[in-house]
């Protein structure tokens, strides 16, 4: 059970669940936590988008504080809900029981509880300044430098260094400190990807960053954080982080150019076509939103010169496959509600032509 | 014999016209509170209904119950709602009904004033939900950030909806805040020092201490938004120098106080539930009344809590971290002195105890899961997943909503003459505990392992269905407690128990009339020596159910009525775009406000 393991759930939630027991009305913290702990259990998967499972330094820094806190939460949770729950049975009602005295307070109970909270509180307080200064510093020599641009509804990511321009899928390199350097082309939208860190608002006319070196290779989920219109349940991404040949590679395939126009054949070449044809209205056309170096030069959507290298489509939420494409092409305001792109009325001829002329652009 | 017949049909009709109008045209305090809790619990429900269908929309991964434009309008509504037209006038019917009584006074200090506030409520809260009806419910947030809400991003009525309706609302509270400060500081009884106060009253008095200066900030935020949407001004325009950070920083210096609006009148309630049924005086009642003063100035100081994910830099995150931990302190304060309260006490656990207690139970839970993000880093995590609607619907729900059924149960004898069934109470306590747990306890895990608020869709692959489909099933069985409830009421209409004056043995003033209450409430106002005045040694002086002499009580008056149509009449004229009807209902305003001042006394 993953979840258990990091969290350290299983044990309090079980000891938790024995201390209650005892008292009435503790039932519904019974049932409560069985049932969460049922579901943790059920789906002893993977989690791609938890918090609790960090696989670089900004995230595992705050996963650390959040168990301290944790700890402190429980061990007050499990002494005041004690108290409470002694209280009413032990002072119940029963046949007989005394007129209760009028007790109106004490200074000394009062002072107590006072400074008792306060207590707790500097030992959350001081890990928690601590660690903002570590999480919210300069980035480091040598960082990788990704600019970050949130768009209703999807993510540009730059690589100034590399003159590298995709969309939400962003591929960085294990081991080496990034910092992203945000902004946004429309409203608020924020930037989430929980294994790596903490969330930052990208916001426009403002420059946002997070810094955060990554420990393990493999894929992130992220989304949008911040509501930021129709389709922010659709604004997903995916964070690759590769080992450092791996990112090599990469890097050098999207510096590729894509083959000359005239040497394409067959339906890569009429997809070619239908991508260049422009239509009626404009907006309709390919060309006016996308940009694919050589061809066309269109900034509204993602820089499409090496899409058929990436594994998902629409800010995450189809898979880049032959089916994929066909459906987002098709009507992607079904898709994506409110997207910026049209539905446009393709014939299933230029669909396909166009599914194998972008699966081309690798 | 048959003449009477006949004559009896019209005249019962007339006899019904004559109530109605009664009603509309009540000043008395009684009557308003009556009319402000039963139009809050219909917004109360129609905010859980639109709950219930986002959780019906969340069951599953990729449901297509309500489309993303539709669920957007939905979580937009139901968080204005719940604050704004539910938990708000919920807590300002016990204002209403309440806290005169207990501050042994005839009615509150501006009775059509009163009117006027319940009535500019109603009908904002009307005008706001009529967006439902043009297909153009607000749609971007109940925290409308900007540059989301400009007419470039959220084109057509549905932010125009919002920004206009609030500022109705919110005009009615403000009223409202500003009659109960006078209400409370000027007619208490004689010998009523502030600090012999029912501590709910007290609650009361910081609670609109803090509307009139809150409401006032997010007027200001709702102007300059109106302004950008109307007249095309630049407040939150990025493009022409604007900062999009002054709406949150605005909306937040609010909104957390707000959070102390909703929270503190339900804290107060149980203050006079538990010693109540624990026999027992409060505890620490001076240690109680000052931490709520305490958490009231104090929750000035934290609203960038709400913004750390914006980067306000190291030293700005520690220090609102810091003003936010400190806030726990009086908070825990509280808690350990109803704690006490109930210690050495012979409790009697009726329905309304038990809402109380569970209220201290589910609020622990919620503030602890506030603590944790008041810790910025731990925060970056948790903000604007559901590990926060876990979080607040702990404090608002759990606590605040419960406390409210906790008032509900404990003075609904005093406003009807009759008890609720205590079985049928019984039922409606432990389904609601049981559902709302069901549904907000996986929440936190929920968010915790990745899962982001407002979002109609999730990914499948986040491995999140199982515990959105409990929260779901938990979002049910809160319904049916809330059917119970209803169920109740209806059935203690007529053969609830007869309550008598006092059927808890209250120590407080409002136990000393009749149940109802007369119009006048008090034949003689009493003289009070203490602060528990029926519970004190020397006892107080029985208040004669008839009174010496008649007691003149303010007739009642249309003109509130009119006004409050006048300021709503000028509101659809600014959705209508149409200056003639907004001048046509600042006339009606100024008419009626002109002919409410010189009106005579009697009518
Ligand atoms: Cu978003
Ligand atoms: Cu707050």
């Amino acid at each position: 059970m993953v979840f258990g393991e990091r969290f350290g759930g299983q044990e309090f939630l079980f000891t938790k669940d024995a201390r209650i027991r005892r008292f009435p009305g503790g039932r519904r913290y019974v049932a409560a936590i069985a049932a969460a702990m049922l579901l943790v259990g059920a789906c002893s998967g993977e989690f791609p988008q938890s918090s609790l499972h960090p696989t670089a330094d900004f995230g595992e820094h705050i996963d650390r504080l959040y168990r301290t806190i944790v700890w402190w939460a429980l061990g007050v949770f499990v002494v005041v809900e004690s108290a409470l729950f002694f209280v009413i049975v032990r002072f119940r009602e029963r046949r007989g029981s005394p007129e209760p005295k009028h007790v109106h307070g004490s200074t000394l109970l009062e002072v107590g509880w006072t400074l008792a909270p306060a207590v707790v509180l500097i030992f959350i307080a001081v890990p928690t300044i601590r660690t903002i200064f570590r999480t919210d510093g300069a980035p480091p020599e040598g960082a990788l430098q990704v600019e970050v641009i949130g768009h209703q509804w999807w993510w540009e990511f730059r690589y100034p260094t590399y003159g590298i321009t995709t969309a939400n899928e962003m591929h960085i390199p294990v081991g080496r400190p990034v910092t992203l350097v945000m902004t946004s082309a429309d409203v608020i939208h924020s930037f989430w990807a929980p294994k790596l860190g903490g969330k930052r608002d990208v916001m426009p006319g403002r420059t946002t960053r997070i810094t955060f070196t990554p420990d393990s290779a493999g894929v992130v989920f992220g989304q949008c954080a911040e509501f930021c219109g129709e389709s922010h349940a659709n604004m997903r991404l995916r964070v690759m982080v590769d080992d450092t040949a791996g990112f090599a590679a990469w890097a050098a395939q999207q510096q590729t150019i894509p083959p000359p126009a005239d040497s394409l054949t067959g339906l890569v070449q009429a997809g070619l076509q239908a991508f260049r044809v422009v239509r009626d209205p404009a907006n309709h056309s390919c060309i006016a939103c996308h940009a694919v170096q050589g061809v066309s030069l269109g900034v509204l959507g993602p820089n499409l010169t090496h899409v058929g290298s990436r594994a998902t489509l629409a800010s995450g939420i189809l898979p880049n496959t032959t089916e994929g494409l066909t459906r987002w092409l098709r009507d992607p305001p079904s898709e994506k509600p409110g997207s910026l792109m049209p539905k446009v009325d393709l014939t299933d001829d230029e669909i396909a032509a166009l599914v194998a002329y972008l699966q081309s652009l690798q | 014999m048959a003449t009477s017949v006949a004559a009896h049909a019209p005249s019962s009709a007339a006899t019904l016209a004559s109530r109605i109008w009664s009603w509309i045209t009540t000043t008395d305090h009684k009557r308003i509170g009556i009319l402000y809790g039963a139009t809050a619990f219909v917004f109360f429900l129609v905010g859980g209904f639109e709950a219930l269908l986002m959780r019906l929309q969340l069951a599953s991964p990729g449901s297509s119950l309500v489309s993303a434009e539709a669920y957007n309008q939905l979580f937009t509504m139901h968080g204005t709602t719940m604050v704004f037209l539910a938990l708000m006038p919920l807590s300002a019917a016990f204002f209403n009904y309440i806290v005169p009584l207990q501050l042994g006074a005839r009615d509150v200090a501006f009775p059509r004033l009163n009117a006027f506030s319940y009535w500019l409520f109603v009908l904002g809260g009307l005008f706001m939900n009529a967006s439902f009806v043009v297909g153009a419910a607000p749609n971007a947030g109940w925290f409308g950030y900007a540059n989301l809400t400009s007419t470039q991003f959220s084109p057509g009525l549905h932010v125009d909806f919002w920004v206009i309706g609030l500022q109705v609302v919110g005009a009615a509270s403000v009223v409202a805040a500003i009659n109960f400060i006078v209400t409370i500081i000027n007619l208490r009884a004689p010998g009523m020092r502030l600090m012999r106060m029912p501590v709910f009253t007290w609650m009361v008095l910081v609670t609109q201490f803090i509307i009139v200066t809150a409401f006032p900030v997010i007027t200001i935020a709702l102007v300059f938004l109106l302004f950008d949407r109307f007249f095309g001004t630049n407040f939150y325009s990025v493009a022409a120098g604007g900062d999009v950070l002054l709406w949150q920083h605005l909306f937040w210096l609010f909104g957390h106080p707000e959070v102390y609006i909703l929270i503190l009148p339900a804290m107060g309630i149980i203050s006079e539930v538990i010693p109540t049924f624990s026999r027992k005086p409060l505890f620490g009642y001076a240690i109680v009344v000052y931490s709520g003063l305490l958490i009231g100035i104090l929750g000035w100081g934290v609203w960038a809590h709400h913004m750390f994910q914006v980067g306000l830099g190291p030293v700005a995150d520690s220090v609102f971290a810091a003003t936010t931990m400190l806030i726990a302190i009086p908070t825990g304060v509280k808690i350990f002195n109803w704690i006490a309260t109930v210690w050495g006490g012979k409790v009697r656990l009726a329905t309304a105890m038990l809402f109380a207690l569970g209220f201290v139970a589910q609020f622990i839970l919620g503030g602890l899961s506030g603590v944790m993000h008041s810790s910025p880093p731990a925060d970056l995590q948790q903000t604007d997943t559901y590990f926060v609607v876990a979080h607040f619907h702990y404090v608002l729900v759990g606590g605040a909503i419960m406390g409210i059924f906790a008032g509900i149960y404990y003075w609904w004898p005093k406003m009807t003459g009759r008890l609720l069934s205590e079985t049928i109470g019984k039922w409606h306590f432990w389904l609601f505990v049981i559902g709302t747990n069901l549904t907000f306890f996986p929440m936190h895990f929920v968010g915790l392992l990745g899962m982001p608020r407002r979002i109609y869709t999730y990914d499948p692959a986040l491995g999140l269905d199982a515990m959105n489909l409990v929260s779901t099933i938990g979002a049910l069985v809160s319904g049916i407690s809330v059917l119970v409830f209803v169920y109740n009421v209806w059935w203690s209409r007529k053969r609830g128990e007869r309550a008598g004056g006092d059927p808890w043995g209250g120590a407080t003033l409002e136990w000393s009339v009749s149940s109802p209450p007369p119009p006048y409430n008090f034949s003689v106002i009493p003289e009070v020596v203490s602060r528990l005045p029926r519970w004190s040694v020397k006892g107080m002086r029985e208040i004669p159910e008839v009174p010496a002499e008649p007691i003149h009580v303010p007739g009642g008056s249309y003109w509130p009525v009119v006004a409050a149509v006048g300021v709503v009449v000028a509101a659809t004229g600014a959705i209508l775009h149409s200056l003639w009807v907004v001048l046509g209902g600042a006339a009606v305003l100024a008419v009626s406000i002109y002919a409410w001042a010189f009106e005579p006394f009697e009518v």
